[in-house]
């Protein structure tokens, strides 16, 4: 069981900044979050794109905050569970949670932040008949262990990054393997394209586009599968034991909407006149996740909604403490890692 | 304030004749949005980047439009529902030319 003070889910930017207001009042904090790494949209959909309405920042981009937040943080040793979905929250009898996620890991806290942006990124499925009866039975969205798929005939379907990363490791691994986009042209790092132009002339990768997979076939495991080519609308069979379509990732609000929060608009409903806390008291959302009366979904907004909430954090945490407000500038910022930054002090010295 | 008239089909094939200012910097998606023809949370997800196809409509009327560009091209490549007259909502600008554009809204993808 993780131990925390206040357990975040959603290791965006709001979540992040999150750990430092909250390390400022001394408590530490532990991140969920479904994608493999921190930082959420900004890292896992727009890294290298710029933003141009973070205060104090002309322009920065998307990862670079990241990368910058998680420098702001480090001194107060945030703890991570990456790659889990959070699926369950329970509340206890002393009013502290245990949220339980995809995997079984199980995390304890008096006080849970939200801060889950759109929801967890979970893969887009193609729009296939029977799709759902060969999940885990031949398709896949997601390559975990490609040992699974040693001396076996795997199609992969998609036109990006990860649809080619994938085709090129795996020709090395799988007896066959076949990609099938929709286009001529993939949209990918230019090496990886050239990559599997070199598998392709090879041999060793079949490439069938413009063409889609229009049916699974098999009856309780795939067997084969049917691609359509776009400009002839000839269909063919290919036997297969595995189809891996991998068409990027979509958020959904997900196993949250199930956490007996008041939902409006996909959005969990908050107290926007205190302390962004929801109907369950001790658990709050911030950020993207949450809706008020005239909220924006701006990072920025995340960043002072987080603020707050962590004063009433404190109070939940420490009802008999009165905390009051400290400059960073006057204070300075101690780290849980015995760290300690400053402002330099003044020198008082007379000039002779 | 310079507006023109567009016409919406929803999702539950209601259609919807709007008014889209041309001077506000708006795209057709954050029109659907601003009056609400689809829930929030199922159009422009990605926030207007071309980077999910939530705001994908059909382009029932003959307008000429402004070519799609290589973004819009590539996550078009990976949508669902994709027909010839696809677009995404957020890759069309409001403009004067646009004044009687007929669109329909592609099913949202589950």
């Amino acid at each position: 069981m993780i131990e925390t003070d206040i357990l975040i889910i959603g290791a965006g930017p709001t979540g992040l900044f999150t750990v430092f207001e909250a390390g400022l009042l001394k408590l530490k904090c532990h991140l969920i979050d479904a994608l493999p790494q921190p930082g959420g949209q900004c890292a896992e959909i727009y890294p290298k794109k710029p933003i141009y309405d973070i205060p104090g920042f002309p322009e920065v981009l998307a990862g670079d905050l990241v990368n910058n937040l998680m420098e702001q943080i480090k001194a107060f040793q945030p703890g991570f569970t990456l790659g889990e979905r959070a699926d369950t929250l329970e509340k206890l009898a002393d009013g502290s949670f245990i949220v339980t996620t995809n995997k079984g890991t199980k995390h304890h806290a008096p006080i849970v932040a939200i801060a889950g942006g759109l929801g967890s990124f979970e893969p887009r499925k193609p729009q296939l008949e029977n799709l759902a009866k060969f999940e885990d039975n031949g398709v896949a969205y997601m390559i975990k262990d490609p040992e699974v798929y040693r001396d076996k005939k795997v199609l992969i379907a998609g036109g990006g990054d990860s649809a080619l990363d994938w085709t090129i490791f795996l020709a090395e691994v799988a007896s066959e393997v076949t990609l099938v986009h929709r286009r001529n042209e993939f949209r990918g790092a230019l090496d990886s394209v050239e990559k599997v132009q070199e598998l392709k002339n090879l041999g060793k990768v079949n490439l069938i586009t413009p063409a889609e997979v229009v049916a699974l076939n098999g009856d309780d495991i795939l067997t084969s599968v049917t691609v359509k080519k776009t400009t002839t609308e000839e269909e063919t069979q290919i036997v297969v034991d595995n189809f891996i379509p991998l068409f990027g990732l979509s958020p959904k609000l997900g196993p949250l909407a199930d956490w007996g929060l008041e939902i409006e608009k996909n959005a969990i409903k908050v107290d926007n006149t205190l302390d962004y806390q929801t109907n369950i008291p001790g658990v709050f959302a911030i950020g993207d996740v949450n809706t008020y009366p005239g909220k924006l979904k701006l990072i920025l907004c995340g960043f002072h909604e987080a603020t707050l909430m962590c004063q009433s954090a404190y109070q939940i945490i420490h009802p008999d403490k009165k905390y009051v407000m400290k400059y960073t500038t006057v204070g300075g910022v101690t780290g849980f890692d015995g760290s300690k930054k400053e402002a330099p002090k003044a020198v008082v010295k007379a000039i002779e | 304030m310079s507006d023109i008239k567009i016409t919406i089909i929803d999702r539950e094939g209601v259609k919807h004749e709007v008014d889209a200012p041309t001077d506000m910097n708006m795209n057709l998606m954050e029109v659907v949005r601003s009056y609400e023809l689809a829930p929030e949370g199922t159009i422009g997800i990605c926030g207007g980047m071309a980077m999910c196809a939530s705001c994908q409509c059909y382009v029932l009327s003959s307008h000429e439009l402004p070519e799609k560009s290589d973004d819009e091209e590539a996550m078009l490549a990976e949508a669902f529902n994709v027909k010839d007259n696809s677009r995404l909502g957020c890759q069309l600008h409001i403009a004067p030319e646009m004044n009687g554009l007929e669109v329909e809204l592609a099913p949202e993808e589950l």
